[in-house]
Formats: structure tokens, sequence, C-alpha cells
């Protein structure tokens, strides 16, 4: 009965059945202890902490923007001055530095897919989302650690499988060439690329189905106290309704990838219709297939992707008026509906993207009227922000720029927009580059702007120091100047009838041959332009890391609970030393009566008593 | 600091993290499964040959059989669970076998099918019928089989949670639950909408 023996520990007697107990709890709670004790392995590569995993999100997802910018100006290049021989093209194809059709054609696709699925939507859902959303609203992390660092860890492979049919299959065909969106039956009969293409889509929804279940358990479970629904910062609600874009719009185009992978791989017809002359033979397949399902189910995802692209963007433009303009956002329910809206009728839009296939005049009616419908909450949106900075005294820094910067150049991208939408003009626009213009309107001087207005917002947030703001003005008016240089002659060459998929820019078409040799040359020096004008910006952000100018916890003056309740940067796993509670909404900017021109979420109303475990943020001197 | 709610719900959503995120990836799957639906629609009603009958192509029989095998394990699961509400973690874990018994007695009838499938010569590029027969009874193949490993890990190295995170436990089996009815429902769509139409 050895079990019943009493033992004495510390000051109690216990039996030892239950002092065993005891102490292998102690040994298991002290070895999970240790466990915080990272490893570099555990803290900077499979890191479980969000800020990490934001960070190497954003990292990843800039080197892929710079790189799919690279392969666009190789493309501007031969554009601009078709069949002249450049180094740049020599180096990258080991050919005579002459851009062959088919090198075109990968170009394009890649630089489509790379901007869209590992540039853009991991910066701004990745790389912000991962980073701000819990500080915002008071976690100590995401819901679920562990998937976010599988979704980082789905997002790399397939990032570098995209990469790798790039620099390996160059001899069997080279990469997917069949346009990011994949058309079949092109696609089903494409190169070997097109397979890798597939694979690495398939990792990149996997990730990004992670990263969306993650981003919204988060926000309605982990909301601090205090945190109601309407006290949530507008770029957590546009995070938010993203996330929900991703859950439930990614899956169909999962589905249509498993299809198109059977139809290379196992021989099906899901794509290919019967009696199909592939280079002057029928192809020997079963037939029966509808290459417009594959339409149908990509554009279910690739219409709510455009609203994936520009939500979060919204968000972070709306935070940085906000406090630059150090006013309440005006209209911020009417912004949370609009974009909750915005997220249901991105839905049911689709098929504005096939007028032009021949699907029948009644539901090109139907399209036409839904997506007449989605223009009204993003017009919301964007005319809450211009009203905002009505008499605002406003602060002209550099995130600022960029955020006013973003307003008009989505408004342009948006209202060009409206003629594409109805069935009727489309007929004379689509595939034109007035298509090609317009959604760069919206995502380049559109949305990359407001994620560099965001870069340098938070820059103090995750480094404690700041971007050099005289770098960041001449990265903006140059990138302003020179972006506006590319896509703007488009909107012209695009009216003037030039198709966007000419390899050498419509030089060889008689009618589109003048708007063509006018105007690209001008453009592809602009688009070399803006690629120079981020070189101080590339200078800046590294330079800054090291050397920056240190600031405090909250430079920026901002109400929110990133910069008021705890440090820049915030220290260690866990974000907050002590548990933020929210007395107020966020953009409490400029009350009357009060000393200073802005009131942290976390003051209490006057004539209550602040909750004691708030400390105040400790400033990093 | 702990991430709260792992385990108890959050007064006013009602729920553990847990249980939202599988609801949110369930949806998601659900628009999976509706999209090759949806696709399956698409073929068959723009066919211009006569649509193969699915009750003379395929073995209806075994495929029944599986139906009720996989019933009867979204019963055992939920048996696991109520166990384990009741305190009862050893007749829980006979009910968790009992579950991944019938995972294998689906997936063992369903190699027997596709085996005589191809005896017959019917393989994916056979005909569209073929084709998306193969890839959605693929597809949710692969699902019951994610479920089976899930509780293969509870059986063996995940099980010793029980001892000291009880209510985490319990949490998990009620997850893998409801992913497992999830799994047993898209089957039940399948088997009319594909052998018997």
């Amino acid at each position: 009965m050895a079990q019943k023996r009493q033992v004495r520990v510390g000051s109690q007697w216990m039996y030892a059945r239950d002092a065993e107990k005891a102490l292998s709890e102690a040994l298991r709670v002290m070895k999970e202890e240790e466990g915080h004790h990272e490893s570099f392995i555990t803290k900077y590569v499979f890191s479980q902490d969000h800020k990490w995993i934001g960070v190497q999100y954003g990292v990843t997802a800039l080197c892929f923007l710079l790189f799919g910018f690279f392969l666009m100006i190789m493309m501007r290049l031969q554009l601009g001055w078709p069949g002249e021989p450049f180094w740049v093209i020599k180096m990258f194809f080991h050919g005579d530095g002459k851009l062959l059709p088919e090198q075109y054609n990968q170009l394009g696709a890649m630089h489509g897919t790379i901007m869209v699925f590992l540039a853009i939507v991991p910066l701004a859902v990745g790389a912000f989302g991962n980073y701000v959303v819990p500080l915002q609203i008071g976690a100590p992390d995401m819901a679920f650690p562990k998937l976010n660092m599988a979704s980082y860890w789905c997002y790399l492979p397939g990032g570098l499988v995209m990469l790798a049919s790039m620099f390996l299959l160059q001899t069997k065909g080279g990469a997917a060439q069949s346009g990011w969106t994949s058309y079949p039956p092109l696609s089903d009969i494409a190169s070997q690329g097109q397979t890798w293409w597939l694979v690495g889509m398939i990792f990149l929804i996997t990730s990004s189905l992670l990263g969306s279940v993650n981003f919204i358990v988060t926000i309605i479970q982990l909301r601090a106290k205090g945190m109601t629904w309407d006290r949530l910062p507008f770029f957590v609600w546009a995070q938010f309704v993203t996330s929900f874009l991703l859950l439930l719009a990614f899956p169909p185009l999962e589905a249509a990838g498993v299809l198109q992978l059977m139809d290379r791989v196992a021989g099906t017809s899901f794509f290919l219709p019967s009696g199909l002359v592939v280079s002057g033979e029928v192809l020997k397949n079963a037939g029966g297939g509808n290459p417009l399902l594959w339409q149908h189910l990509f554009w279910f995802l690739a219409h709510p992707e455009v609203y994936v692209l520009i939500l979060p963007a919204m968000g972070i433009v709306a935070e940085i008026i906000a406090n630059n303009t150090r006013k309440s956002l005006w209209g911020y329910r009417s912004m949370v509906g609009a974009s909750i809206f915005l997220g249901f009728m991105s839905f049911i839009v689709w098929a504005h993207h096939m007028f032009m296939t021949g699907m029948g005049q009644a539901l090109s009616a139907f399209f036409q009227t839904t997506t007449m419908i989605i223009s009204i909450p993003s017009v919301i949106i964007l005319s809450a922000l211009f009203i905002t900075l009505w008499g605002g005294s406003i602060r002209f820094n550099v995130p600022m720029l960029f955020a006013l910067a973003f307003l008009p150049m989505f408004g342009i991208g948006g209202l060009t927009g409206l003629p594409l939408g109805l069935a009727t003009t489309d007929i004379h626009l689509h595939d034109t580059y007035y298509v090609i213009g317009h959604f760069h309107y919206v995502v380049a001087p559109g949305t990359i702007f407001a994620m560099f207005a965001g870069i340098y917002y938070w820059f103090p947030k995750v480094t404690g120091r700041m971007l050099n703001e005289k770098l960041g003005k001449l990265h903006f008016w140059s990138s302003f100047v020179f972006i506006n240089g590319i896509f703007m002659p488009m909107f012209y060459q695009g009216l003037a009838g030039v198709s966007r998929r000419l390899y050498d820019g419509g030089i060889q078409y008689a009618h589109a041959k003048e708007a063509a040799s006018a105007t690209n040359p001008f453009m592809s020096a602009c688009a070399v332009g803006l690629f120079l004008s981020q070189l101080p910006f590339i200078y800046n952000f590294f330079t800054s890391i090291k050397w920056g100018e240190r600031v405090g916890a909250n430079p920026w003056q901002a109400n929110t609970l990133e910069w008021v309740a705890t440090t820049s940067p915030p220290l260690g796993h866990g974000n907050f030393t002590t548990v933020p509670v929210v007395y107020r909404g966020p953009y409490d900017y400029s009350l009357p009566g009060s000393a200073d021109d802005y009131l942290p979420q976390t003051t209490p109303e006057p004539g209550t008593v602040a909750a004691p475990v708030i400390a105040p943020a400790p400033v990093v001197a | 600091m702990e991430i709260p709610f792992t385990v108890h719900a959050r007064p006013d959503t009602g729920l553990y993290n847990g249980k939202l995120g599988v609801w949110l990836f369930l949806a998601s799957e659900v628009m999976l499964f509706g999209a090759l639906f949806s696709s399956l629609i698409l073929i068959r009603t723009g066919s211009t040959t006569p649509w193969p009958e699915g009750w003379k192509e395929l073995h209806v029989y075994p495929a029944m059989i599986n139906t009720f095998v996989l019933i009867a394990s979204s019963v055992f699961v939920i048996m696991a669970w109520a166990n384990l509400r009741l305190r009862k973690p050893k007749v829980a874990r006979m009910w968790i076998a009992a579950t991944l018994l019938c995972g294998f007695a689906f997936m063992g009838i369903k190699g027997y099918e596709y085996s005589l499938s191809f005896a017959h010569h019917h393989f994916p590029k056979t005909n569209n019928f073929f084709a998306i027969y193969f890839t959605m009874t693929g597809l949710h193949g692969l699902h019951v089989l994610g479920g089976m490993v899930v509780f293969a890990y509870f059986l063996t190295k995940g099980w010793s949670m029980h001892e000291h995170e009880y209510q985490r436990f319990t949490n998990r089996i009620e997850i893998v639950g409801l992913y497992w009815h999830f799994v047993d429902l898209v089957w039940i769509f399948l088997f009319p909408t594909l052998y018997l139409l």
C-alpha cells in the first residue's frame, strides 16, 4: 500500500499517489514552458507566431511582386520594340535575346498568375491580415497557430512549383502558357507546364482555405473584451468579408483544377468537345465535354477574387485616411454594410466575363444587372472615404500620399469597368487593351498603392523604426507618374481596337498598327521608369530596418489597439502583456473637449473608472 | 498569453474555436462538392449522346451496402462522443475503433467495386459518365481516408490526451464526428445521383 503512504510536499501532506500525479503534471507543464524557448527553426522558419508568419508572407509576396513585374518588363520591351534583342531576355531564356511567341505566352500566363495568386493576395491577406488583425482585435495570436504556419508552408511550395515550371521546363515547352485563366481546350492540350500550374494552384488553394478559416474564427472568437462588432476597425471588417470570399469561392476552382488535371493526366474529356481538331488531326478522346464549364467554374472564383484584391486595400486606406485626416470615418456603418453587400453580390456576377461566349441573352441580361448593382457598394465606400477628407487637417505623410492616390486611381479603374459590365459595349471592348487598362487601374495603382501605403504605415509597428520620408516621397511621386504613363494609353489603344493578346503589340495588324506604334514605346519606357522608381523603396526598406529613425509605440497617434495596447514591435509571442479592454470605437479623433486630438480605444468614457488591468503602453526609446 | 476559447465556449457565440473552424471548413467543402455536382449536371444535360444509366453500368448492391456501412459509422462516432460525455472513455474507445472498422469496410467494398469496373474495361477515359464517376467517388474516397487517418490517430498516439485534457479530447471527437457526418452526407447524395438515376 505504498500509494496510500502520506508524503509531505512543501507545507502539505498528501497521498503518495496524488503526489505522483502532481509531479507528472508539474513535469508536463515545465516541459511545455521549456518549449517556449524557441530554437531558430521554430522561431524563424516554422514559426507559429502570427506576427512572424505575417512577415514571412510579406517578404515572400514582395519578392514575387518584383519577379512578376520583371516578367512584365520583358513583355513590355517586346511590345515597345518588337523583335529587338535585349540582354535581359537573353539572360532569362538563353536565346539570342529576341522573345519568341511561345515565350511571350509563358510570360503573360505567369505574370498574371504570380501577381494575383502569389503576390497581391498573400500580401493583402497573408501579410497585413496576419500581422494586423489579431493586434487590432486584442487577440494574443490567431485562433489556430499551427494552421497558420501550415498555410504559409502550403503557399511557399505552391509558389516554388510555379517558379520551377518557368526554369526547369524550357526544353519541354516551358511554363503554363494558356493565360492566367487557363481556358480549355487550349490548356487541356498545352505542354507539361500546365500540369505544374495546376499542382501549384492546388497548393495555393489549400493555403488560402487554411488561412480564411483561421481569420474568420479569430475575428469571431478572439475579440478582446469590449471589442464589439461596431467597434471593429474597418480594416478588420474588410479582412472578415475577404476571408468569406476566399473560403467559399476558391473550392469551385479547386474542383475545376481537379477536373482539368483529370483531363490532362487520366485522359478524360470534361472540357474537350467531341471532334476537336488539333494540328490537323481529330483528337482521339471520348469527347462530349464542355469548355464553357471551366469558364463558369473559373470565374465563380475569379470574380470574388477581384474583391479579395480590393477589399483589404480599402481597409488599409480607410485606416490611414481616418488617422491622417484626424477625423472619424464618415459613414462607418454604411461602409461596413456596403462591404458585406459587396461580398454577397460578388458571387453572382461572374458571367460578365463571358458575354462573348454565346451563353445567351437572358443570362447576359441577368449578369449585366447584377454587375451594375455591385458597383453601388464600391461607390458607397469610395464616396465615404472622399467625404472623410472634407474639412480635415490632412497630414501629407507617405502612407497618406499613397492612400490618397488610391482614391482617384481606383475610381478610374471602377468607372472604366462599367462599359465592360454592359453586354452591348463589351462586344467592342472585349479582349482589347481597354480591359487590361481597366483591371490594372484597379489592381496596380489601386491595390498595390494601398499595399505600399500599408507598408509605410505599419513598418514602424513591425520594426520600431520609420521608413525614410524623403525616399518615400521620391518613390511615391515617380511611381505615380510612371504607372499612369503605362496604363492610361491602354484605354486609347483598346478603344482603337488593339487586341490584348498580340505578341508584337499590334504592329502587324492594319487596324491596330497606328494606335499601337504611337503609344507602345512610350508605355514601355514608362514601365522601365516604374521599375527604376522601386529602387528607392527597396533601398529604403532594407536600410531602415537597421538604421531608420527609432520611434515610440504610437508614432502616428492612432487609436486602434495595435498602436495603443502594445509596444512597437510587440514583444514576443502573445502580443500583449495585459489583456486590453476596449471602451470606444476606433475613430474617435478630434473629439470636442478632449485634450489630445485622438482617444485610444482603451480610454474609458469620462466618469467611469478604467479597469486596472490596462497598463499604458511602454515606449521603446 | 494563452489563446482563449480553445476548449470552452465563448459565452456570446456559444462555440469553442475548433467547432466554428470545422463548420467553416465544411462550408468550403460544400462548395467543393457543390461545384462537382453542378459540373455533373452541366455535362449530363449538355451531352449529345444518351447518358449511360448508372444502375446498368455500375454495381448497385455493393454501393448500397456501403451506404449502410457509412450510416452505421456515423452512428458509431456519435456513440463514441456520447460515451465520452458520460465519462466512459473505455467504451468510447471501442466505438471509435468500430467507426474506423467501418471506414476500412467502406474502402474495401469501394476497391472491389472499382476492380469490377476495371474488369469491364471501364476507365475514367471511357466516357464522361465514368470520368465524373471516378473523379467524384475518388475524391470522396480521399475524404474517407482522411477521416480514417484521424480516427487511427485518436486510437493510438492521440489517445493519451484524454488523461490530462479530457474536455479537449471530447471536443476533438465531436469535431471529427462533424466531419465524418459530412463525408457520409456526400455519399448519400452521390449514391442516388450516380448509381440510381
